[in-house]
């Protein structure tokens, strides 16, 4: 397994955020964290990539347990894209590269090779304001991928999108994924998104969030996104996790 | 008039506007004051209401005696306001690295503020002789603080999830102040300076009255002893010209170097 967590438990102070959470995710594969918002899905993401040590319990990435040693194997890519602004979009997506000791011009050369892929080329040298919310999300996750890191950590990665630009990013980051297999982590509130992207989703209760259901995508990351989401099975799966959602969360005394 | 017409007539009355009302102002004051309006009204003599003819004339008859005087001014306020940026940024940055530090010196550096620095202009005086010591002090005393709260403010302003996402590049502690934290300081740090600037010549001034022998301020307080008005405002004219150059120059700067904005 390539990350495997057990008995986890986190807490600020007085606020339990994650009990007794038990989860493994092996290489290569997708998993979908949903869950409603506010439940810790953010912050389970958070400690799995060593942003943050746990109250309770294990987190290991590849083996590795300490915090130092996570962060090293993970790349996070948050909610928001958080483009650094007096950077130019290939500069922000070299940004591991640099902190990591490359030359300026090394960083931008090895980054710079990506953007064709991306749909970005052209827009090396431009200021991430003058980019639309899409381009500026596949910037971000440039970066994330530029790192080289063999745990992508996404929080939640189009919830700054509208409607048919997301739906044309997952198809998008479907496409990246089948290309070039990743192991992921996704956070997401979108059960649709998180049942097309990932190989298996994992539905958390309200906080402190634990699991409560467990679930098997039946097409991860089909080419043709519209057609796998209305498919029977699909649908049939999407209910059973929006429905496993919606149940009354056991409260633990 | 077409939109581009427009946009230009916009940007133009944005100089022409005040310009126009400056123009105005003056002319208003050149009537009343060479009619002998504004003496009559104020109960003194003629010649101690200038008029800006004669302010105009005595900045040009004076040029060399206002030059001389003002580069020691705008000495004292260069090397003040250098002072106030290098102790400012640094007290900014060591409050924003230790939280120690922060708790234990913001505080004071606020009540330091509560001090008037006419009470301790004399005192400078006594410790730092008459030359231009006391006046770089006073001018750095006054400007260091809007410097050290606005560059604060501006690192501690940074984006928490920013610096989680450094983290998670790889970036050291100096990486994440160097590629994050100082450049989201800048605008901030560029608007207190702006304040700085313009509190500078105060202090200069100041300095020089509490003990001098040169300076704008030293000229416009011997002026007003023996009631040569006229050079005296032209002194004034200097100073706040002064003033008006060093923020242009800085707000140039930060055009060049806030480009995100």
């Amino acid at each position: 397994m390539f990350v495997s967590i057990s008995g986890l438990g986190h807490s600020y102070g007085e606020l339990r955020t994650i009990e007794r959470v038990g989860l493994d995710v092996g290489e290569h594969e997708v998993l979908g964290l949903v869950g409603p918002s506010g439940c810790g899905k953010s912050t389970l993401l958070e400690l799995i990539c060593g942003l943050l040590e746990p109250t309770l319990g294990t987190v290991a990435v590849d083996g590795r347990g300490s915090a130092a040693e996570r962060l090293a194997r993970c790349a996070y890519m948050p909610q928001r894209d958080l483009l650094l602004p007096w950077y130019s979009a290939l500069d922000n997506a070299a940004l591991a590269l640099r902190n990591r000791g490359l030359g300026k011009a090394e960083a931008r050369r090895q980054a710079a090779a990506l953007f064709e892929r991306f749909g970005l080329a052209g827009f090396e040298s431009s200021p991430p304001a003058e980019l639309s919310g899409g381009m500026r999300q596949r910037v971000a996750f440039l970066r994330t991928l530029v790192s080289g890191k063999p745990l992508l950590a996404l929080d939640e990665p189009f919830a700054a999108l509208d409607a048919i630009t997301r739906a044309e990013m997952q198809e998008w980051l479907a496409g990246a994924l089948r290309a070039d297999p990743r192991t992921v982590v996704l956070v997401s509130h979108d059960v649709e998104e998180a049942l097309y992207l990932s190989d298996r989703v994992v539905v958390l209760s309200a906080r402190p969030a634990g699991i409560v259901a467990e679930l098997q995508a039946p097409a991860p990351r089909a080419p043709e996104r519209d057609a796998a989401v209305t498919a029977a099975d699909f649908v049939a799966v999407r209910e059973q996790a929006l429905h496993a959602l919606r149940q009354p969360t056991t409260v633990v005394p | 008039m077409s939109p581009q017409e427009t946009t230009r007539w916009r940007r133009g009355k944005r100089w022409l506007l005040p310009a126009l009302l400056l123009a105005i102002t003056i002319g208003a004051w050149q009537l009343a004051a060479s009619s002998g309006l504004l003496a009559n009204v104020l109960g003194v003599e003629d010649f101690l209401v200038p008029s800006p003819v004669e302010i105009a004339s005595s900045l040009w008859g004076n040029r060399s005696l206002l030059a001389e005087n003002a580069w020691v001014t705008l000495r004292e306020i260069l090397f003040g306001l250098a002072c106030a940026l290098a102790v400012g940024l640094l007290f900014a940055v060591l409050m924003h690295l230790s939280e120690t530090v922060r708790f234990a010196a913001y505080p004071l550096i606020v009540a330091s503020q509560t001090i008037p620095i006419v009470v301790i202009a004399p005192i400078l005086l006594v410790w730092f002789g008459f030359g231009i010591g006391p006046k770089l002090v006073i001018v750095a005393l006054i400007c260091f603080f809007p410097i050290t709260v606005s560059g604060l403010d501006g690192l501690r302003s940074t984006d928490p999830g920013a610096i989680k996402l450094m983290r998670s590049l790889d970036a050291s502690r100096w990486q994440i102040f160097r590629r994050v934290e100082a450049p989201n300081a800048l605008p901030s740090l560029f608007t207190g300076t702006k304040i700085a600037v313009v509190l500078a010549p105060i202090g200069a001034v100041f300095g020089e009255w509490v003990g001098g022998s040169s300076g704008l301020g030293h000229l416009i307080l011997t002026d007003n002893a023996q009631l040569e008005v006229a050079r005296e405002f032209a002194a004034v004219v200097v100073l706040s010209a002064i003033a008006l150059v060093l923020i242009g120059l800085l707000a140039l700067a930060e055009r060049r170097v806030v480009t995100w904005r």
